[in-house]
């Protein structure tokens, strides 16, 4: 983990992770997000002037109402707007201290830092123990014990490992939705990342697969920074250590998640975490 | 009940009459290809049936005969009303006839074989003069190495030493068949000592040749020259020497092929005799049971398959041509596959869509649409005098000096590339699509996982797309197997004296010109000297040629078939 970022501190962070961890003198912040504007064309600005900065291995929750560009700003942090033509952006992004934008940084080593869990599960079309393996074959590593290795220690971080042990060598495509987006938080993190991106990971899950999933996070935080974007309150309230509420691209309000949901400073916020619009 | 009147239907939908025409549309293609399909396969098939011979014997008055004759025996092939516009001043008196009896102004078309004797091989009778028609069980169809099958009743086998075995002999059948089977072998130990043995050694001799051309052709010789010449020289003897005894040994097959005669009469009495070595095979066409007709059947077709074709395409089997087809299709496939598939992905992967794309692939589609010949033309103008010769000036000079090129002339390399040439645009097309259709999550995904562009490309995109562009690739064989014109200008031959692969080093041999099914159906429909005797082996070719290709497209849709099984993407 990152360690050069350590006397980097936020006061604000700081308080909050003291707050609710004894472990938070070794907390810092992993992103800072400058100033940042992001536009995908010349004309339709997205984001606008966002200052935050998200902690290491905590739960940090996006939420705000469609389309307000939680998506938007979630892919930007491993540059996987970059796909999109024609995109710009202002002001800056440092991962451990450096710039995201670094011509020097290769957006694969960045990419290979930050695991991400789309929306929609994504396994690909191979087995499972091969979903796993992915992002150590693109690396370039083959070693059969440290495949099996990682396969086992993945599956088992996603709990999903008692479920799936026996069919290592099937399709992915035999997995019930929950399982496949189990299996893509696996794949996520079998590289080891230090940041975990989740975009609505539970949307298309039931009520006991994304129970699951929160245990999951709830686990994960032990070891990863977790972002997660989410339109259900309760999952934020109850995942999240700090919760961001963005509306219009602005961030409105970016504070511990309690006090977002017991106490919002702002009435917008109050008014969207108490169901009132969104 | 008054509720109910809110529902009554006052208006008819619009449209409902479209429906029944795109119907009807679908019906009259689908009835359209299944009648070409039938047709095809009914004559098709037909070549191979060993069909009823009969015996016609015609009423002698208006002195109507046969070759002088009143009996005359074959297969009916056809029976139709004669054009009356065309009949001949002195035959007006049908006219009168046909009044009567309708018979006198219909024709049947007998194939009558026996062409060395006759000079044609169909009779056309006027039905009206017919007194009788009868099936004798005696009757026998021969096929022969020349002059096509004999029609004739079989009376006796003379033998080298003199003896001889009669018709009447309980045991003539027997022997007939045991000398029938005992020229067969003889003929296919020939054909293997000819094809193989002695076809390998000229192969040999024939390179040697060319060297020695090569020396012949130059004006001083240096020394070395002079003693490569003699080299080659000293081989040629050599290899003639070799030559020597397998010619010895062909000579006395053949002699020996001679040695037992074949008597019979033909139907209309004439006596003659063939020596056995001449007879390919024969049957009984009115003395077979169900189950001979049958395996006759498959015989005939498993021989048309297998077997060389003899008296130039017009009899024999089709089995260089069949060959030559699938070596050309597959080398096709191996050709288009890989650089239709590069192309799609830059087009549709790493370049920048825009108008230079859009024309692009517009001009690819339009590439689709280009007459074949056109495509010839081009296979020869470059690949043939612009590639193939520059190939020959670099690894085949000794070659161009004799002028005898070996890439610079039409070979089943450049043919095979000039239909993969034309047939890429639908293999980009349908990668194409492929490539768009594998969802953005999986690319992504694969992104997120610190892959490169080309990492996903390469372990996702294409997999996930194979079936696409297998189904690319099924369209180009189909086109590309069938497609004639652009192979005449690029090295398909009626006749070609070796295959492309066979058990010769190198085993394939790319410049080597080849048969094609396609090829073979012209020239055997148009060019043979008889076109109504081959009109049956043209519909038996074509059934070939529509089967081949069901076949290889079969072959790719079950490879299709398990891939989209492997790699069908999620769907809930
Ligand atoms: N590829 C794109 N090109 C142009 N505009 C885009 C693109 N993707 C998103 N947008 C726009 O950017 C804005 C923010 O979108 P974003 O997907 O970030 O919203 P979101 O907060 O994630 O919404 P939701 O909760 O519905 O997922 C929207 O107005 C959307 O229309
Ligand atoms: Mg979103």
């Amino acid at each position: 983990m990152s360690h050069s970022i350590r006397t980097n501190r936020n006061v604000m962070t700081k308080q909050a992770d003291a707050a609710n961890d004894s472990d938070a003198e070794l907390r810092g912040d992993i992103i800072q997000i400058k100033d940042y504007n992001f536009f995908y064309d010349q004309n339709s600005q997205v984001l606008f002037n966002l200052n935050m900065e998200i902690p290491e291995r905590k739960v940090t929750a996006f939420i705000g109402p469609s389309g307000c560009g939680k998506s938007t700003l979630l892919r930007n942090l491993n540059r996987m707007n970059d796909l999109i033509d024609g995109i710009r952006h202002e002001g800056d992004i440092l991962i451990d201290g450096h710039s995201i934008y670094d011509p020097l940084l290769e957006v694969i080593s960045l990419r290979k830092r930050i695991g991400m869990v789309f929306q929609k599960s994504n396994p690909f079309p191979k087995t499972i123990y091969e979903n796993i393996v992915y992002s150590l074959r693109v690396a370039g590593r083959s070693k059969k014990s440290e495949l099996d290795e990682t396969v086992e220690r993945s599956l088992k971080a996603a709990a999903l490992w008692d479920e799936v042990k026996d069919r290592l060598n099937q399709s992915a495509f035999g997995l019930s939705g929950g399982q496949m987006q189990r299996l893509c938080i696996a794949r996520a993190i079998a590289n080891s990342p230090e940041i975990l991106l989740m975009d609505e990971p539970c949307s298309a899950l039931d009520p006991i697969a994304t129970g699951k999933i929160e245990e999951l996070i709830h686990e994960l935080k032990k070891d990863y920074t977790i972002v997660i974007v989410t339109h259900n309150m309760q999952q934020a309230a109850r995942v999240s250590d700090r919760t961001a509420f963005f509306y219009l691209g602005k961030l409105i309000e970016y504070n511990d998640t309690e006090s977002i949901f017991m106490n919002p400073k702002n009435p917008q916020t109050e008014a969207y975490v108490s169901g009132r619009f969104g | 009940m008054k509720i109910k009147n809110a529902f009554v239907r006052t208006d008819k939908p619009a449209g409902e009459v479209w429906v029944w025409l795109t119907g009807l549309g679908l019906a009259i293609g689908l009835f359209m290809i299944l009648f070409l399909l039938a047709i095809i396969a009914w004559n098709g098939f037909n070549y191979f049936w060993p069909k009823k011979v009969v015996e016609i014997t015609l009423s002698e008055e208006d002195g109507y005969l046969f070759r002088g004759g009143p009996t005359v025996a074959g297969v009916i092939t056809q029976e139709r009303g004669m054009i009356v516009e065309n009949l001949a001043p002195n035959q007006g008196y049908l006219l009168d006839q046909a009044t009567d009896n309708p018979d006198y102004l219909r024709e049947i078309q007998l194939y009558t074989g026996n062409r060395d004797v006759y000079g044609q091989t169909f009779a056309y009778l006027n039905k009206g003069k017919i007194e009788s028609i009868e099936q004798p069980k005696g009757i026998l169809m021969v096929e022969r190495l020349e002059w096509g099958n004999a029609i004739l009743f079989p009376r006796k086998l003379v033998f080298a030493d003199g003896t001889e075995v009669s018709v009447e002999d309980p045991e003539f059948d027997q022997v007939l068949r045991r000398e029938l089977s005992v020229v067969r072998e003889r003929r296919s130990v020939l054909d293997e000592l000819e094809r193989r043995q002695m076809g390998r050694i000229n192969l040999r001799i024939d390179r040697a040749r060319n060297e020695l051309r090569y020396f012949n052709s130059l004006p001083v010789l240096s020394e070395r020259q002079a003693s490569e010449r003699a080299d080659y020289q000293d081989r040629i003897e050599r290899l003639n020497a070799e030559l020597q005894p397998l010619l010895d040994e062909s000579d006395r097959l053949r002699a020996k092929q001679q040695q037992v005669t074949f008597h019979f009469v033909l139907p209309d009495g004439a006596e003659r005799s063939q020596p056995m070595g001449d007879v390919v095979n024969f049957y009984y066409p009115n003395a077979m049971s169900v189950f001979d007709r049958w395996s006759w059947f498959f015989f005939k077709i498993w021989e048309f398959l297998t077997d060389y074709p003899r008296e130039a395409n017009t009899e024999g089997g089709i089995f260089p041509a069949l060959f030559g087809t699938l070596v050309m299709t597959i080398l096709m496939s191996l050709a288009v596959t890989p650089f239709g598939v590069l192309a799609a992905v830059y087009l549709r992967e790493y370049a920048k869509q825009g108008p230079l794309v859009s024309a692009v692939r517009i001009s690819i589609n339009n590439l689709a649409g280009v007459p074949a010949i056109v495509f010839g033309v081009f296979g020869l103008g470059f690949f043939i005098h612009v590639v193939g010769a520059q190939i020959d000036n670099w690894f085949f000079p000794r070659m161009v000096a004799i002028n005898t090129p070996v890439f610079g002339t039409g070979g089943i390399l450049w043919a095979s590339l000039t239909l993969a040439l034309m047939t890429v645009p639908v293999v980009i097309v349908a990668t194409e699509e492929a490539l768009a259709a594998v969802p953005r999550g999986v690319r992504e995904g694969s992104l997120a996982c610190g892959a490169s562009k080309w990492q996903t490309i390469q372990r996702l995109v294409l997999p996930a797309s194979s079936p696409g562009i297998l189904t690319g690739l099924i369209l180009a064989m189909a086109r590309g197997a069938g497609e004639v014109a652009p192979l005449l200008l690029v090295g398909v031959m009626a006749l070609a004296p070796s295959l492309p692969v066979d058990d010769l080093f190198p085993f394939i041999h790319l410049d080597r010109k080849f048969m094609h099914l396609g090829f073979h159906i012209y020239i055997v429909a148009l060019q043979s000297p008889d076109t109504e005797a081959t009109k049956p082996l043209v519909f038996a070719s074509t059934l070939v040629l529509i089967m081949l290709v069901v076949v290889l497209n079969l072959t790719a849709i079950l490879i299709r078939n398990h891939l989209r099984k492997k790699y069908m993407s999620s769907t809930f």
